[in-house]
């Protein structure tokens, strides 16, 4: 058994094997490598006696479990209209020059992934993002100068 | 974003009598040093009178629908069922509104008490909080909130679990329905109702959705009563309320406002001096502009001169500098995106909406155009399957009524 | 209380006033009131939807139009299914769909036989409202041999997924994505060849619109029909004569046998034959197979898979292929009668007739899509050569006589050609559920006890009807000596059709608890009658007709038995030699193979 089996089989051992356990499970997948593989949603099938093609449809369903790998920090900027309003542009731009990469890309040494977002839920303290779990907000160039250099030394 | 919402009264909102905004602190108050009294203290009491009190608030629901929540759980009480469950709706999804993290970070035990009690009226020992994927760093403290919690109801004979289920990006997950549904694992999408999750929720059994702030707010008509509670509001509209308040203002943030505030005072209050419109309710709320302002009070849906709250009190200040074009370009983008796309008129209906104020700005399409998006926008109203498609009429309406010009030129 | 919740419930539809049962939906209730709503997501053989919201309806008092499929009566409720609120909204409905649509309704397969077409048409969408949103760069899949999938001509209604899902336990299709990507899509996307799909082809007759539909082969027939040289051989599947009529404007449930013959031969097919004669033939290998079986077990004492289970419906062995690849052997070993038609006509046909079995081109006329994909399996070319060179459905042939521009109604009746043209009313009720184990029974009956299978007019009514599952025992008495091994043993049969219910037979046998000796199973619900490949629409009142008709055809055959038929007779005689010999082994039965579910 490889390691995604066994990864699988544990998940499977610690949520059930209840249709009920495929978004934690995913979640988890999502989170360990980075994305929901086509292997680890079929193994993810076997496990709770569902299809493929339900696997599939309910992942794509939820814009955090990426079927495309990311990298190890996934930035979610928020686009939602009070950030826009708040220069969510220029946060972008910054980043992207950072990053030397567009929106919807990841970097080369799979470090670093750039998504849009709808609302975080800190619309007062816009232009906000998620790096991982972790929010940040009342954003500024400067600040994601700082904040990357940041993660690019951890 | 539910459209559940039934009013008895016809009769016009009146605001409050002396137009002033008056703030009140009884969602995040720290009334009491000695943690869960509430729950030991209505515990003690019988579960019809619970749920008479409540009825007799007035108190509806904070997350958009604006249900009787006394209503609900009575409907679930009476329903029979082997098992029930309690759901905490923290799935905040609604552009400008960040009350229920607030209310997580501050008062947790505040939710898991009400829970705790909604569980004993209703005759369930399981509690599920659907927690947004993007609050997931909240998690460790709610656990650790939660143990105290199961501490405290073990004490107090309270046979209760509650666990947290995490969404992950999903807006619609908002509905009680499509929660539902992803609670179960499967894809968010809303349900056919009748039958409503009172009768047939989640693993189809009964089951109450309610909002974290309905959740709070219900605790504190246990706590003050139901008489003192009503002291508060107008007519439909009782008790306070959070309101999350962003844009373009200097005193952005969370506040807690009685109901019936006149929008005028409000903007007096918190605008930036040149404030032209106020979007109330979020994306899925109506856009209010400025010569509109003075007839305009905060409340349930009521009459004309009231204006309904359909979602969880977002309030989003626009000024003078802003385009309102670009205001509507970006809900529509974001309806596109989070429609569930099972029905025709959501799906198709936001990219038409969005397509066509495209057209239009590029000159593509005549300004007549806007006619036919506005009676689109009315059929997505009379026709969409959840509130979310229904709801995107409202602020596309109110938009393009108000910002005519500014949607051609 | 219990006798308030039985009473009707009474309601009043566009004045007109009903009492129905209580829990019956708006558009049913509609329905007996002779009133049309109409309806996209909804289909009578699936659960309710809700998606298309076509079926709206005002109802009095009500703040929005209620979806009538999904939203139950209530007492004293007055509707409205025409009035201007719901008129407008319908137009917009409708208007929605066409702009999301590939609307080349000129180059459509399934052009006049569209229900968006037919809805479009009946409200003038004129389609100059809006704007079209239909995704730039979609690709037809035509990855698999029988399913061609068209995602530009998908109004997401669902119905294909609920068919995978419901009636087929299959999954192949299902939602994926959100918003303006939601989409029908297989697992990652992926060909529908790589995936679980089995080929039934039930999703084509529940699409309503052309999204999903067969890989059509005709154009490659008319070809060769048109080659001198060569020798274009047709034969019929016993459902395809009583569902051809429905393409070509007679009644459901009219029998066509004859002017179908005639009207192949006029399209020039040289040799029009009858796919019954190698289901007569199935019938007695099949037979003999379960015979061989039952006497390994009971006489040998040998480990032998029972229950023997029925191999004709390739829908069903490319089931059982993906997802109990542990249990093939309980499968027979016979091939279909499609594919022992296909290798008998490039040996003793071509033997018969003296022809190159090199310029024979084997064309079967049926009511399925899995045909197709069996008639391309590897294994399937025993004769030398490709046994079956094309699997055509009921719809390609219906095309292709309109195409002909033969007038069939007017057209004579004709006689099917020899040889391999003879065949017995035991075969034509292959096309009903039921059919199979029916002829079985009758073939098998008369070898071991030398009687009559004992029922009425030799009509096993136990194993007929739409009943998802059906059981039937037959008491065997007074055995002929060879098969005294039998004698007082209770033949247990049972007959699945929809794969669902497939689905429950055989985890009995995967549990190792199936009380049965012999199974038949039909991948399609009302078996061929009601296959992937019939007519558009399909539901259960067509589906009863049909059958109807093949049981007529039944009764109307000289000969009701497989084993009676002369020219099967003959076939053992002078080619075959015996049932289960060398050369049957060799042309008539086949392998299997082990596929993934995930």
């Amino acid at each position: 058994m490889d390691e995604l089996q066994t990864f699988v089989k544990m998940l499977a051992e610690k949520h059930g094997n209840r249709r009920e356990s495929l978004l934690p499970m995913l979640q988890a997948l999502a989170e360990r490598y980075r994305h929901v593989s086509g292997e680890a949603m079929a193994e993810v099938a076997r496990e709770l006696d569902l299809s493929t093609a339900e696997v599939y449809g309910t992942a794509t369903f939820y814009s955090f479990l990426d079927t495309t790998r990311r990298g190890k920090y996934i930035i979610r900027i928020c686009k939602t209209i009070v950030c826009d309003m708040h220069g969510k542009n220029q946060i972008v731009k910054t980043l992207e020059e950072q990053l030397k990469i567009k929106v919807g890309e990841t970097t080369h040494n799979h470090k670093f992934s750039l998504l849009e977002t709808n609302c975080l839920g800190w619309c007062h303290k816009g232009p906000a993002m998620l790096i991982n779990d972790e929010v940040y907000s009342d954003l500024t160039p400067e600040k994601i100068c700082q904040i990357i250099a940041d993660y690019r030394n951890r | 974003m539910d459209s559940t919402a039934s009013d008895t009264a016809n009769e016009p909102v009146r605001p409050h009598p002396d137009q002033r905004l008056r703030r009140v602190d009884l969602i995040f108050s720290q009334y009491t040093r000695e943690r869960y009294k509430v729950l030991k203290t209505v515990l003690e009491r019988d579960s019809d009178d619970i749920i008479s009190e409540l009825i007799d608030s007035g108190l509806k629901g904070r997350g958009g629908a604006g249900f009787l929540t006394g209503m609900k759980w009575k409907t679930a009480r009476e329903t029979a069922g082997d098992e029930k469950y309690i759901i905490c709706n923290a799935d905040e999804g609604e552009p400008g509104t960040f009350k229920d993290r607030e209310i997580l970070t501050r008062v947790p035990r505040k939710v898991f008490a009400a829970m705790g009690v909604c569980g004993r009226v209703v005759g369930s020992k399981t509690g599920i909080v659907y927690l947004r994927g993007e609050y997931r760093y909240l998690v460790p403290e709610l656990e650790k909130e939660i143990r105290v919690f199961k501490v405290y109801a073990e004490e107090y004979g309270l046979d209760f679990d509650i666990r947290i289920f995490l969404g992950s990006g999903a807006y619609v997950c908002g509905e009680e329905t499509a929660l539902i549904e992803s609670l179960e694992g499967k894809r968010g999408e809303p349900r056919n109702k009748p039958p409503y999750p009172t009768s047939v929720g989640f693993r189809d059994k009964p089951t109450v959705v309610n909002n974290v702030e309905t959740f709070v707010s219900a605790l504190e008509v246990l706590r003050m009563g139901a008489a003192e509670f009503k002291k508060l509001g107008i007519q439909d509209s009782r008790g306070s309320k959070l309101f999350s308040v962003s844009g373009d203002t200097p005193q952005s943030g969370i506040y807690d406002l009685e109901f019936g505030l006149s929008l005028a005072k409000f903007v007096e209050e918190f605008g930036d001096g040149d404030t032209k419109a106020v979007q109330v309710g979020g994306a899925s709320g109506f856009c209010v502009p400025r010569k509109k302002f003075h007839e305009t009070t905060i409340g349930y849906q009521g009459g004309l001169t009231g204006i309904s709250l359909p979602t969880g009190g977002s309030m989003m200040l626009f000024n003078s500098s802003r385009s309102m074009f670009n205001v509507l370009h970006n809900y529509l983008e974001f309806f596109a995106e989070e429609s569930c796309g099972q029905c025709t008129p959501c799906r198709v209906g936001c990219q038409q909406l969005l397509k066509g104020i495209e057209a239009i700005k590029r000159g593509e399409k005549s300004a007549d155009h806007l006619t036919t998006l506005l009676r689109l926008s009315d059929t997505m109203r009379l026709t969409a399957k959840c509130g979310l498609g229904q709801s995107v009429a409202n602020s596309f309406a109110s938009i393009v009524e108000n910002f005519r010009e500014e949607m051609i030129y | 209380m219990s006798n308030r919740k039985n009473a009707n419930v009474k309601l009043n539809i566009d004045g007109v006033d009903l009492a129905v049962p209580p829990g019956t939906s708006i558009l049913d209730a509609a329905k007996q009131a002779s009133i049309r709503i109409p309806t996209l997501c909804h289909h009578e053989d699936l659960c309710v939807a809700g998606n298309c919201r076509i079926c709206v309806v005002e109802v009095a008092g009500w703040r929005n139009l209620a979806p009538s499929c999904a939203t139950p009566v209530m007492e004293g409720m007055k509707v409205l299914t025409s009035s201007p609120k719901v008129r407008v909204a319908r137009k917009d409905l409708i208007a929605l769909l066409v702009s999301e649509h590939n609307t080349q309704c000129t180059t459509c397969y399934r052009s006049t036989n569209c229900e968006l077409q037919t809805l479009s048409a009946e409200y003038n969408v004129d389609n100059t409202d809006f704007l079209s949103v239909l995704k730039p760069g979609i690709e037809v899949d035509r990855s698999s041999w029988s399913v061609e999938k068209d995602d530009s001509k998908c109004i997401r209604c669902q119905r294909c997924v609920r068919t995978c899902a419901e009636l087929q336990h299959v999954n192949a299709l299902d939602v994926a994505f959100k918003g303006k990507d939601m989409k029908i899509s297989t697992f990652m996307g992926l060909p529908l060849s790589d995936v679980v799909c089995v080929n039934c082809g039930q999703c084509i007759i529940h699409c309503p619109t052309g999204a999903l539909t067969e890989r059509r082969y005709y154009d490659r027939i008319w070809e060769a029909i048109g080659d001198p040289d060569t020798h274009v051989v047709i034969n019929t599947a016993p459902s395809v004569r009583v569902a051809l009529g429905e393409m070509l404007g007679f009644p459901v449930g009219t029998r066509v046998t004859g002017k179908m013959v005639a009207a192949l031969k006029r399209i020039g097919f040289d040799s029009v034959l009858d796919t019954d004669f190698t289901a007569d033939v199935t019938i007695i290998e099949e037979g003999s197979e379960l015979l061989q079986r039952l006497k390994r077990a009971l006489v040998s004492k040998e480990k032998v898979a029972l229950p023997m289970i029925t191999s004709c419906s390739p829908g069903w062995v490319k089931f059982i292929e993906h997802m109990y690849p542990g249990h093939l052997d309980h499968l027979s070993t016979c091939k279909s009668p499609q594919q022992m038609f296909g290798a008998l006509v490039k040996t003793y046909y071509a033997e018969k007739r003296g022809i190159d079995p090199a310029k024979i081109v084997s064309v079967a006329a049926m009511p399925c899509a899995a045909k197709k994909f069996e008639a391309n399996r590897p294994e399937m070319q025993d004769s030398g050569h490709q046994d079956v060179d094309a699997g055509l459905t009921t719809r390609e042939i219906g095309h292709m006589i309109r195409q002909s521009g033969i007038n069939f109604a007017d057209l004579p009746d004709c006689a099917y050609d020899s040889w391999m043209g003879e065949s017995s009313g035991a075969a034509v009720i292959f096309g009903a559920t039921g059919g199979v184990m029916e002829a079985a029974l009758r073939t098998v009956y008369e070898l071991v006890t030398g009687r009559d299978v004992p029922f009425k007019n030799l009509a096993i009514t136990p194993v007929r009807g739409l009943v998802g599952i059906k059981e039937a025992s037959v008491k065997i008495e007074g055995t002929l000596p060879e098969y005294a091994f039998l004698e007082g043993i209770e033949l247990r049969v049972a007959i699945a059709h929809g794969l669902k219910n497939a689905r429950v037979i055989m985890e009995q046998v995967a549990a190792g608890d199936s009380p049965y000796h012999f199974i038949e199973i039909m991948a399609c619900p009302g078996g061929c009658i009601g296959g992937g490949g019939q007519p558009i629409p399909t539901t259960d009142e067509i589906r009863r007709k049909r059958m109807a008709a093949i049981y007529a055809e039944d009764e109307g055959m000289p000969v009701r038995k497989s084993h009676k038929v002369p020219e099967v007779a003959k076939l053992y005689e002078d080619f075959l030699k015996e049932p289960l010999g060398a050369k049957s082994h060799h042309l008539l039965h086949t392998t299997y193979r082990k596929r993934h579910r995930f």
